[in-house]
């Protein structure tokens, strides 16, 4: 993605920086999208090996190949790596190269902060990743942290508490970023309910980011606290609860997995209508039931805990209030449905990836739906089943749109069409092979196989052993990703992409009526006029 | 040869598809053996046939369109983008079906949250990594904790195949034992760190928290013996804290219980008699390996920064004192010991470690004092 920009900055009187400078520099939000996708990518693997280490070790029962500690490690490491190191950064990613375009802005409000934002992340993760080679070993009380067993944590506690200290500032820099572009940049005929529904995703998603970052890092730090300054927030010895950790982890925990989860409905939302050929269906039912789940993802955080010996009236309204999201969520799903209804339907690679993530998505939906109900979560709770279910709705949901929108954008961003026969190819490699990852794991907690183990017994070898050779059949089959990417950076045996790269996608967004390779600065001057497919 | 034969199976099931899984291949919730299991299991069944019925209606209608409104069969996009009274209708429905779930997890919730008119207690406290049980009526008293065969197997390189031990990872050395018909009471805690006890026969599970007391209720139909493990993570060994709870006839449990009031007292008719050195080496091997080598490895040698070696520490090597009083009362991660281990399991194996694992102090305790320290420390928190 870098070398694209540079033939195109003629009609300007300054392009980026020469050399390695310009990277380490940059202010301007296309650059800093680069290094957020990238980053996010080579987090990807990294978080990727450590799954499959833990997918090695569940090959087979019995011990094999690492300690049950170092395992404890990578399972956590493996969450906050995926989290913070690869999801989170690949939308704001998106959001950076994407939102400005989209709404007809220049650039970010705030470019400098944009910067630091993210060369703070980048600091973050290698600050975790040191944690591997301090003495007691990197954070293995999973990425839930609970007291009091990750106070057992060896010399990588405070190290860990101070990266997600950082990582916890990135992102809200990040969010305001996002949300003061957002409200004074856009075009004039840009109105709130004109705007992309990946706009509208992204707004509510910073909010939330706003709203629980500051709580997350609170709750660490109670944990620093209690085990180097002798106070007692989680230690009933000392007039404590630790319960009191699992409700402030869990008003962030909650909120941060639709995070991870609504950009990937603007993602959606913005590629089937231009596949279907026809505007999004319910435009305006679509931000209601947006904001609908962002504002209920704060109040059921307790369902996470339903185990932890509350009382029985608030067992019950965590239920109900949780059985009550499966409702917007539900009429996301009819609308993207509604999208394709009576549509013109092409199947390109981004398309593929979408009607798979509608698919997959509503199956993790569907296990939710079922984990609502506390008297059956009892059983689901803390076991594959639960593995499964959030994998459903990182993976082939949130994964599999993040790769549906580098598909869907390269070629406006990089000028190239990227190969489309090996685009098809890694998308039936990725979607069958993620179903053979994750479908068992749903029998494995059915019966009765608890989570983060490292060995288990010998009934549950057949489904184990079925969910590891899924794991690596993806995992190395993402390799053919970076292949295909960079093949389209380069341009390597590529068409040229039209500047509308998608038949009739001028009529559906504002970037598409720019030219590819999109220049280094676009919309100097608002454009006078959008897209209005919506009305 | 078993290995390549298990593979082939794995990728035949792959091939012929699930639908023909054999019954072992263990797929869905187990029914269990209470009434509330079986409603459990009735629940998501339900709960599970509403999500397929949904499912086959929206992916019908999405595969549908897939096929029929493609362009390339000459499909004409219409642009219609929206329709109030389909919208309506697609929310009301889901809230209809929400409610219709709702009801009887209500009524289910509201069963198992009913602890009263119990006919007996048992106290479960979560250890890394065992438990204990205490039968509050009847003063039993043990701790349960993986079984010796699959603790030896489950290393790193232990070279034994878990397929050729009996429930691997889910046997223990002394299964808590109940009478069936009887409603138990059972009250949770901790003293470490969390834990959860979950047998899932009995439908639920509950966490153990230090500090705090939970509880919850079974009884049992059936008698049989019912397999559970630890399902919140607790630390290294989480994976090795299985639970085996054996349901009676009541004649049965009875007997049992009169056979454990013996073990009492013989027990402490054990720990008065005099012990030789090599007695309680011998005996002292087995409870490290039980107790002490998941941390301090088999050999002593502990893990550089984690766990300190005991081969020629110095609190092993100095004064016997010290030692008994770090084991009684724990230190940092290393839980305490006291009431954990009997006066002749804690003797032998403070004396194993001074005499073996390439230490020579050559000293050796009697379990008789340990006795009496032991009950000193009881006293002391009868004071408080």
């Amino acid at each position: 993605m870098s070398a694209v920009t540079v033939e195109n900055d003629d009609h300007h009187d300054h392009g980026p920086a020469k050399g390695f400078m310009r990277w380490i520099v940059t202010t301007n939000h296309k650059d800093i999208g680069t290094m957020y996708l990238v980053f996010a990518l080579a987090m990807f693997f990294v978080g990727g090996v450590m799954a499959l280490i833990i997918r090695s070790e569940l090959f087979e029962p019995g011990m094999q190949f690492v300690e049950p500690q170092f395992f404890n490690s990578m399972t956590t490491m493996h969450a906050l790596v995926m989290i913070f190191g690869a999801v989170m950064p690949a939308f704001v990613g998106f959001a950076n190269w994407q939102i400005p375009m989209m709404i007809g802005a220049p650039d970010m409000a705030l470019p400098r902060m944009n910067n630091m934002s993210f060369w703070m992340l980048v600091a973050g993760i290698l600050l975790l990743f040191s944690t591997l080679f301090v003495e007691g070993g990197a954070p293995a009380a999973g990425w839930t942290m609970y007291p009091p067993l990750v106070l057992q944590t060896g010399n990588a506690l405070p190290f860990a508490i101070f990266s997600i200290h950082l990582l916890g500032i990135s992102s809200i820099m990040g969010a305001i970023n996002i949300i003061a572009t957002i409200f004074n940049m856009r075009a004039p005929a840009m109105s709130l309910m004109k705007m992309p529904l990946f706009v509208w995703t992204w707004i509510i998603t910073a909010f939330l980011l706003i709203a629980i970052m500051p709580v997350f890092a609170g709750a660490v730090t109670m944990l620093l606290t209690d085990r180097f300054f002798d106070t007692s927030f989680f230690d009933a010895a000392g007039g404590g609860d630790p319960v009191l950790y699992q409700h402030l982890f869990w008003f962030f925990g909650h909120p941060e997995v639709y995070v991870l989860i609504l950009p990937t409905f603007g993602i959606a939302s913005t590629i089937i209508p231009v596949f279907a050929r026809k505007p999004l269906f319910g435009y305006a039912s679509m931000v209601y039931a947006t904001a609908a789940i962002a504002f209920l993802s704060f109040i059921v955080w307790a369902h996470h805990m339903f185990l932890v010996g509350m009382p029985l009236v608030g067992e019950l309204y965590f239920m109900y209030a949780t059985m009550i999201i499966a409702v917007p969520t539900a009429v996301k799903v009819f609308n993207w449905t509604a999208t394709m209804w009576k549509g013109a339907m092409t199947f390109e690679t981004p398309m593929l990836f979408s009607v798979a993530f509608v698919i997959l998505f509503t199956i993790g939906g569907f296990t939710g739906l079922m984990m609502s109900l506390a008297p059956v979560d009892f059983q689901y709770h803390d076991t594959y089943f639960i593995v499964a279910h959030f994998h459903y709705v990182l993976v082939p949901a949130s994964i599999f749109m993040i790769m549906a929108g580098c598909y869907f954008w390269l070629p406006k961003w990089t000028g190239n069409m990227y190969d489309e026969r090996l685009g098809k190819l890694h998308f039936w490699l990725s979607v069958i092979s993620v179903n053979i990852l994750f479908f068992p794991q749903h029998f494995l907690g059915l019966a009765g196989m608890p989570r983060r183990i490292p060995d288990y017994a010998v009934q549950f070898a057949d489904w184990n052993m079925i969910s590891s050779i899924g794991a690596f059949v993806y995992g190395f089959s993402q390799l053919l990703f970076v292949y295909i990417v960079y093949k389209t950076i380069r341009g390597i045996d590529c068409e040229k992409a039209t500047d509308e790269v998608w038949e009739g996608a001028s009529e559906h967004g504002l970037e598409w009526r720019l030219p590819s390779p999109v220049p280094y600065h676009t919309f100097e001057t608002p454009p006078d006029e959008i897209p209005t497919e919506h009305f | 040869m078993r290995k390549t034969k298990q593979l082939l199976t794995v990728i035949g099931l792959m091939t012929i598809g699930i639908g023909v899984a054999q019954a072992d291949y263990t797929m869905n919730l187990m029914q269990g053996a209470t009434k509330l299991s079986h409603e459990v299991y009735e629940m998501h069944m339900i709960a599970l046939w509403i999500c397929v019925a949904v499912g086959v209606v929206v992916f019908g209608v999405m595969f549908y369109s897939i096929y029929y409104h493609r362009k390339s069969m000459g499909h004409k996009a219409e642009q219609f983008h929206e329709n109030t009274t389909i919208e309506i209708i697609w929310t009301i429905i889901p809230t209809i079906i929400l409610v219709i779930m709702a009801i009887p997890a209500t009524k289910a919730m509201i069963a198992i949250d009913d602890t009263s008119d119990t006919e007996m207690t048992i106290k479960v406290t979560g250890w890394q990594w065992k438990w204990e049980y205490e039968y509050l009526e009847e003063g039993i008293h043990f701790f349960s904790s993986l079984d010796e065969e699959s603790n030896k197997a489950r290393h790193v390189g232990s070279g034994i195949d878990p397929q050729s031990v009996p429930h691997y990872l889910l046997n223990v050395d002394n299964p808590v034992v109940i009478p069936i018909n009887t409603k138990i009471r059972f009250l949770f805690t901790a003293a470490d760190v969390i834990h959860s006890w979950w047998v899932p026969d009995l439908g639920w599970k509950k966490d153990t928290v230090p500090g705090f007391i939970n509880e919850n209720w079974t009884m049992v139909d059936e008698p049989g013996t019912y397999r559970g493990q630890c399902a919140e993570l607790c630390g290294q060994d989480h994976a090795f804290m299985p639970i085996v709870l054996i349901a009676m006839e009541k004649v049965d449990y009875a007997e049992w219980v009169k056979e454990q009031k013996a073990l009492v007292i013989a027990n402490a008719n054990a720990a008065n008699r005099e012990w030789s050195v090599d007695e309680l080496i011998t005996k002292g091997a087995g409870v490290y390996a039980n107790n002490c080598a998941s941390c301090h490895m088999g050999d002593g040698k502990g893990m550089q920064g984690v766990f300190p070696a005991l081969s020629g520490s110095p609190v092993v090597t100095g004064d016997i004192e010290t030692q008994i009083e770090l084991i009684m009362n724990g230190k940092g991660m290393m839980p305490a010991f006291a009431q954990m281990l009997s006066p002749v399991d804690f003797a032998s194996v403070v004396t194993f470690i001074r005499n073996d694992l390439s230490n020579t102090v050559g000293d050796s305790i009697q379990p008789s004092i340990i006795q009496e320290k032991q009950s000193a420390i009881t006293v002391d928190e009868d004071d408080v």
